[in-house]
């Protein structure tokens, strides 16, 4: 690259040894990263290297470009982009005039139009394999039609009725489907003087125990935090909250639907179980939902 | 020289064979008009070249199945954990792949300054009314450039399937789900059944270092080739015209410049992804549905669409057989809007105005487009009350201030200040143009009593 010839004055020197400094350095930095690959001295001083490297080279060159190259105030002419108004005219008609050679476009064009559409379609069609129709599988979780089944913890524990403290809380699933998405819940035992109202189900409680969908009606993150003074239940992601004595009712935030009640019994043994599915499709809504 | 006469002889070679000479000769005498501002949309192209090479390094480690095994990797606090290869493989990467560590932060550190260079360039266009005809095919081009980059660093960070980001995935399985109509088969389309399945890693991996990619690339390309063919637009000033552009030649000034810059940008990508820590999913933990983080928060550019979620009022539409869900709002609409909004200001403006229809080459300052520059922060103003709005819980964690009324305050902010900002905005530039003409006549003054 050739420098300008304004001379060898002390500007020119000053920018020049400002460029090779910055090569020099880039070149140390980049052998430093090698060795600092190479000795496994740690990622830091790969990188640091490496940063250096980069910096002094792109330094180097702006330098280089901004005190030693031709400068600006070159002029270029800029004829209009758009074509004067005669030749579009023109350019327009000599197209037209080809086109009209093709001739019988009415009849043809459609052909072609309608044999393009089907082979799109059929071309397109395929993608559906991607994924299986939803049916009803977003209407019911690992809960329905099982019969009764044990709630368990996430370690696969069956839940005893006076296991939970008062104002606790337990992550349940159904026995064969521990960490499932949507059918996990949240079981909650209630202070002894309290007892659900509507929309909860009073019938769908047992000893002192309700338990809610943990699959927020709004974005579908769980449920994860329990106020247990207030009786709150909270969501993390968007800080919608819910009234777990009356139905899980949405009280603040985004949430729109209560949280599905999960129906509660105890079985012979004294374990907590699920009578049935959930009281409503679990998490956000769909247009179709029933 | 020797390598010189090679150079002249192999150019020679090329040009009888291509007769490429004339054409380079042209291309290499093309003026580049200086502005820092003009700059701006380079950052973005170097950091999407940074974002290419340091993703191609990682996509040769990276395990895209969901099928768990166990953790064996040198992170001890998870020895022993049931993880997926998503997650296991950037732990890999983190811990076990010599400068694995260094090239991920590199690349998450250039997707963050991708999509805010593109954000801050589309700032600049919009401010300076450089989308004005000739050019509304290259802003329709940018604004897909825009959302396709915001897609690909949203897939990008989704595939460690560690908890943070999978509670973003959850959330984006609830968004497909309330498009209307077939949101529920487009969900299962996408993640290949119920949510969470374990095919979604995989064709995030397939869209995010392919599909995506792939598409930039061209529309970059393209992008570029529109400026070189309607060339760039320049500020006003002595001598520019609209018939002329005014600068510094591309051959040698400009590219030793702009190839500086590329090494600039490169060397502060390194610089951030060696310094600063981000998205340490080991911290995180593995994704597990039943579990969530407080505190969670996205890259920043979901920031705006995470405050949307979280503001939106608790309202649902039920009826005629079909339900509007809540995250339809925020979630579907609000970016269908923004990005309609986006494609179609050019146009909107041209019609509102009924500004003469010509060629605009030359930049109009913010000032003297006051409703425009008004319209324009107005807008802003929205989206970074909403980002704002994303992060309410940390807020509300740092202050101790009571969530619902931090909730109903930013609500009210999301309407009150874009407007506040529309009168601020109009003012100041009506002030600033004002003081223009002021200037001008002391200026004229000036020439007139050379000693006043």
């Amino acid at each position: 690259m050739a420098e300008s010839g304004s001379g060898d004055g002390a500007a020119v020197r000053r920018v020049r040894r400002t460029v090779l400094v910055a090569f020099a350095g880039a070149t140390l930095g980049g052998i430093g990263s090698v060795v600092a690959y190479a000795l496994d001295l740690g990622q830091h001083w790969v990188g640091l290297g490496l940063a250096v490297a980069f910096l002094g080279v792109g330094g180097g060159l702006v330098a280089w470009g901004h005190g030693l190259m031709p400068g600006g105030g070159d002029v270029e002419e800029r004829p209009p982009v758009g074509p004067p108004a005669a030749d579009e005219r023109a350019a327009g008609a000599s197209l037209r005039d080809r086109g009209a050679m093709v001739g019988r476009r009415g009849l043809l064009g459609g052909a072609l139009a309608t044999a393009l559409s089907a082979t799109g379609l059929a071309a397109l069609v395929p993608t559906l394999s991607l994924g299986p129709s939803p049916g009803d599988a977003l209407r019911h979780t690992a809960w329905a039609g099982a019969g009764a089944q044990r709630l368990v913890t996430r370690e696969g524990r069956a839940v005893a009725v006076d296991e939970l403290q008062v104002g606790g809380l337990l992550t349940v699933f159904p026995r064969d489907h521990v960490g499932d998405a949507d059918a996990q819940a949240v079981l909650i035992r209630l202070a002894d003087d309290v007892t659900v109202r509507a929309p909860a189900e009073v019938s769908a409680t047992a000893a002192g125990h309700v338990a809610y969908s943990k699959v927020c009606t709004h974005a579908g993150c769980p449920v994860g935090l329990y106020e247990a003074i207030e009786q709150q239940l909270f969501c993390p992601c968007h800080q919608s909250s819910f009234d777990v004595v009356e139905g899980a009712r949405p009280l603040m935030g985004p949430a729109a639907r209560p949280l599905p009640q999960l129906p509660l019994g105890v079985d012979d043994e004294g374990f907590l179980v699920a009578t049935g599915d959930f009281s409503d499709a679990v998490g956000p809504g769909w247009w179709s939902r029933p | 020289m020797v390598v010189t006469a090679v150079i002249a002889r192999l150019a020679s070679w090329l040009d009888q064979r291509l007769g490429a000479a004339r054409a380079a000769e042209a291309g290499a005498g093309k003026v580049f008009p200086e502005h820092w501002s003009f700059l701006l949309g380079e950052i973005a192209f170097y950091a999407f070249v940074v974002l290419v090479a340091s993703g191609t390094f990682l996509a040769m480690f990276f395990d895209s199945s969901l099928v768990p095994i166990t953790y064996e990797g040198s992170y001890a606090p998870l020895h022993g954990a049931e993880v997926t290869p998503a997650f296991a493989s950037v732990l890999d990467i983190s811990f076990d792949v010599p400068a694995g560590l260094l090239v991920r932060q590199v690349h998450h550190w250039a997707a963050l300054v991708f999509v805010a260079a593109i954000v801050v360039h589309l700032l600049r266009i919009f401010f300076t009314g450089a989308f004005r005809r000739p050019r509304e095919v290259n802003w329709l081009v940018g604004v897909t450039l825009l959302g396709l980059a915001i897609l690909e660093g949203f897939a990008g960070y989704s595939l460690p399937d560690d908890l943070l980001s999978g509670t973003g995935l959850r959330v984006g399985y609830s968004i497909t789900q309330s498009v209307p109509v077939v949101g529920d088969h487009l969900a299962f389309l996408v993640w290949g059944g119920e949510y969470p399945g374990t095919e979604i890693a995989s064709r995030l991996f397939i869209g995010h270092v392919w599909i995506l990619p792939a598409v930039m690339g061209a529309l970059i390309a393209g992008h570029l080739l529109l400026v070189v063919r309607q060339k760039h637009t320049q500020f006003p000033g002595p001598r520019r015209t609209e018939d002329n552009v005014v600068g510094e030649r591309l051959w040698p000034t400009y590219l030793a410049k702009s190839v500086g810059l590329l090494f600039l940008v490169t060397g502060v990508m390194v610089l951030l992804g060696t310094l600063f820590q981000v998205n340490p999913v080991w911290l995180y933990g593995p994704y597990d549905p039943a579990a969530v983080t407080t505190g969670a928060q996205p890259d920043w550019y979901m920031g705006w669409l995470e405050g949307a979620l979280r503001l939106t009022p608790s309202v649902a539409f039920r009826g005629f057989g079909v339900e509007v869900p809540n995250v339809f709002l925020p979630g579907v609409l609000l970016p269908g809007l923004t990005f309609a909004g986006l494609y179609a200001y050019p146009f909107v403006e041209q019609w509102w105005t009924g500004a003469a229809d010509r060629e605009h080459h030359l930049l109009q300052r913010p000032r003297d487009h006051p409703h425009r520059t008004a319209f324009g922060v107005a807008v802003v103003t929205f989206y970074v009350s909403l980002f704002v709005g994303g992060s309410n819980d940390v807020l509300v964690a740092q202050t101790g201030w009571d969530i619902a009324v931090v909730i109903n305050v930013m609500r009210a902010m999301v309407v009150v200040l874009p407007l506040v900002a529309w009168w601020v905005t109009r003012r100041l530039c009506r002030q600033l143009q004002a003081d223009d003409v002021h200037a001008g006549q002391v200026e004229r003054i000036r020439e007139r009593v050379p000693d006043a």
